[in-house]
């Protein structure tokens, strides 16, 4: 385990530690680190997947999970004293599902409306923008 | 002291085979201080720099996000691992840089292959 150099960014040290870990299309994933590769490959174990609306939140849970590295964003070890801190509000599944498919038709109400108003003044709206996908 | 990325322009055998490594001995310099790291995604994430490895993937403590409304879930973690292929721009402290030096080894880089 010692054979990398110190001040080196590793994962190992994250290793069995229960990690929030953001998606390239925006998911987070709560779960214990059970294995890594040079990659961030990553394999969780007891995923969650977490769905934040506003102040509220839900969790689905998604079991074992093998995140190809490609994938990662960012992981951090999650804080135990600032999850317990009751900053959000936990709502059941099918309430989260159901606020963050609002959420999203109103984002894409915005999209269009915008459009509609580009359109009028003759200009073309760019379609990525409406997706929160990068890369 | 001479830092460690322009220690590697005087020997030249070191130089061949970690000349890709400029920026990553660049970066080594800077472990401690605080810098801010903008993705791609456009989260701004600052902290300070705990470590980083070949891959430029960063290692942050003491994180905290720009737009925190934005991004709730970055009020769980306090340290953050970052994989560099989703890095946009880093934003370092002004003083801990001396361009000069780094424009030096980045120039002999250059001269030498």
């Amino acid at each position: 385990m010692n054979s990398f150099p110190p001040r080196t960014a590793t994962l190992l040290y994250e290793l069995d530690k229960k990690l929030m870990v953001l998606l390239r299309d925006g998911r987070t994933l709560i779960g214990y680190l059970r294995s890594v590769d040079q990659y961030a490959n990553l394999l969780l174990q007891q995923t969650v997947e977490r769905i934040h609306v506003g102040k509220k939140f839900g969790d689905i849970p998604r079991g074992v999970f093998l995140v190809r590295g490609e994938n990662v964003v960012l992981l951090g070890e999650i804080d135990a004293l600032k999850e317990a801190d009751q900053m959000f509000e936990r709502v059941s599944i099918g309430d989260i599902l159901a606020l963050q498919k609002q959420e999203q038709d109103a984002k894409i109400e915005k999209a269009k409306s915008i459009e509609r108003s580009l359109k009028r003044r003759g200009m073309r709206f760019p379609p990525d923008l409406v997706q929160d996908d990068f890369l | 002291m001479v830092p460690t990325y322009c220690k590697f322009v005087i020997f030249n055998k070191i130089v061949r085979l970690t000349s890709k490594m400029l920026f990553y001995s660049f970066f080594k310099t800077l472990v401690g201080h605080e810098i801010i790291v903008e993705l791609k995604n456009d989260i701004c994430v600052t902290g300070r720099l705990h470590s980083v490895d070949q891959f430029l993937n960063i290692k942050l403590i003491e994180v905290c996000v720009s737009d925190p409304e934005k991004y709730p879930y970055m009020n769980y973690i306090s340290e953050s691992f970052i994989r560099g292929s989703v890095v946009r721009y880093v934003q370092l402290p002004v003083n801990s840089v001396d361009s000069q030096l780094l424009q030096d080894a980045a120039r002999k880089e250059i001269t030498i292959r």
